[in-house]
């Protein structure tokens, strides 16, 4: 099997588990309900859950430890799309961001559980389980705040169509699709982005929210190939800021 | 000397390591225990419940340690080959839960959206009429509910 063409298409997942987990985890203590806090801190902790699975079967294709891999990388080395490393602004933007995102992570893993490669099938397989919960959350909110004020569909409709170019930057093409095809690693980043906007499609038409037509937005990519915002470093400086103490302590 | 040791002899000492946030369901009742082999060494093999389970390492040390206990070096593995599902829990440990407060999960395959997380059975009055309130809650395998009957809230141990 090509293992640069797995370790790339692993990178780029764990690495959006770890970012926006993080990012999740700022709503801890600042939900604006109870409810969302315990809520966006559940699915940050799931996350970076499964950034370590994923990490882990790096480690044994060779590459470092998760640790080091999490902790020790400058951003120019991350390959989370940029849509992960935004900040987390109030919390319509979070809730975009968390539907736009998920919806595609949980396609993503219900994909690769049928993947040629079989730890990461059978670690998608467990995951998917899992972020039917993430998807429903945010399923939920969405319809929900979608067609409930004038303010709430409006702010949804603010963010909905910021976050929508950065959302299309989840699929940039990867130099490896074909042979992830061929290989029946993955179907591919073009049918995944497929299967997204039909589900997309499907959730905001239940709302007043307005779909601008996909070919109108323009993606914006660079995330895969370590370009980011000026927003990415101080996320790495802050989460890696007691590893740095000592990066050699027993946890 | 320690005793000879069978499969059947670890399965019981396994009895007595218990879910670290949930001290009334053993680890083997919970589901997590996916094999036991003996070969140089006792070999376990456990699966977490949910990925990001941060408890994993502190039962992989009970585990150890509960064995030492009993004379038997073990290692244990943390494998994704069966994966685990609410379904894995054993019915005493079901019955355990709801014993202890936390409604038991139902039946996963039932499980495909938002309708069958409505009405969880209240682990106090045994009643339907309850709310879903979030399906996170205080640990990643909660949810959390509310008894219109009870006029309380509860926790269920989430179907995944």
């Amino acid at each position: 099997m090509n293992q640069e063409a797995i370790k790339e298409l692993l990178y780029k997942m764990a690495d959006d588990q770890l970012i926006l987990g993080h990012r999740n985890s700022e709503w801890t203590g600042f939900g604006p309900l109870l409810e969302e806090d315990i809520a966006f801190s559940s699915m940050a902790q799931d996350k970076v859950g499964h950034s370590l699975a994923l990490y882990t079967i790096l480690n044994d294709l060779g590459e470092q430890d998760p640790d080091t891999i999490a902790f020790t990388r400058n951003a120019d080395q991350f390959h989370n799309t940029v849509l992960t490393e935004l900040p987390n602004a109030e919390y319509d933007f979070s809730l975009i961001r968390h539907f736009l995102y998920d919806t595609a992570e949980a396609l993503r893993f219900e994909m690769l559980s049928h993947s040629s490669f079989e730890p990461l099938a059978l670690v998608a397989t467990k995951v998917r389980g899992e972020l039917r919960y993430h998807t429903m959350h945010a399923n939920t909110w969405v319809k929900q705040l979608g067609a409930a004020t004038e303010e709430s569909i409006g702010r949804l409709q603010q963010s909905l169509e910021l976050a929508l170019p950065y959302a299309l930057g989840i699929f940039e093409p990867s130099p490896y699709e074909s042979d992830l095809i061929k290989e029946a690693i993955f179907e591919g980043e073009k049918a995944l982005e497929e299967k997204w906007k039909k589900k997309v499609e499907e959730v905001i038409a239940q709302t007043q929210l307005h779909l601008p037509k996909w070919e109108t937005i323009a993606p914006h990519y660079g995330g895969r190939t370590g370009k980011h915002t000026e927003y990415l470093q101080p996320l790495l400086d802050e989460m890696s800021e007691v590893f740095k103490i000592d990066p050699t302590a027993e946890w | 000397m320690a005793e000879t040791v069978t499969i059947e002899k670890i399965y019981q000492w396994l009895e007595e390591v218990k879910d670290p946030e949930i001290p009334v369901l053993s680890l083997l009742d919970l589901g997590v225990i996916t094999n036991v082999s003996i070969g140089d060494k006792v070999k376990i093999e456990m699966t977490p419940t949910f990925v990001g389970c941060p408890a994993i390492d502190y039962m992989k040390n009970d585990i150890v340690d509960t064995l030492k206990k009993h004379g038997q070096e073990a290692e244990v593995e943390v494998t994704f080959r069966k994966p685990w599902s609410s379904d894995c829990i054993s019915e005493k440990g079901k019955a355990a839960l709801k014993k202890y407060g936390l409604a038991p999960p139902p039946d996963n395959k039932l499980f495909t959206d938002l309708e069958i997380l409505e009405n969880a059975e209240c682990p106090r009055c045994s009643q339907t009429n309850t709310e879903l309130k979030n399906p996170f809650g205080p640990t990643l395998c909660r949810a959390i509910y509310y008894c219109n009957n009870c006029k309380e809230a509860f926790e269920q141990f989430k179907p995944v």
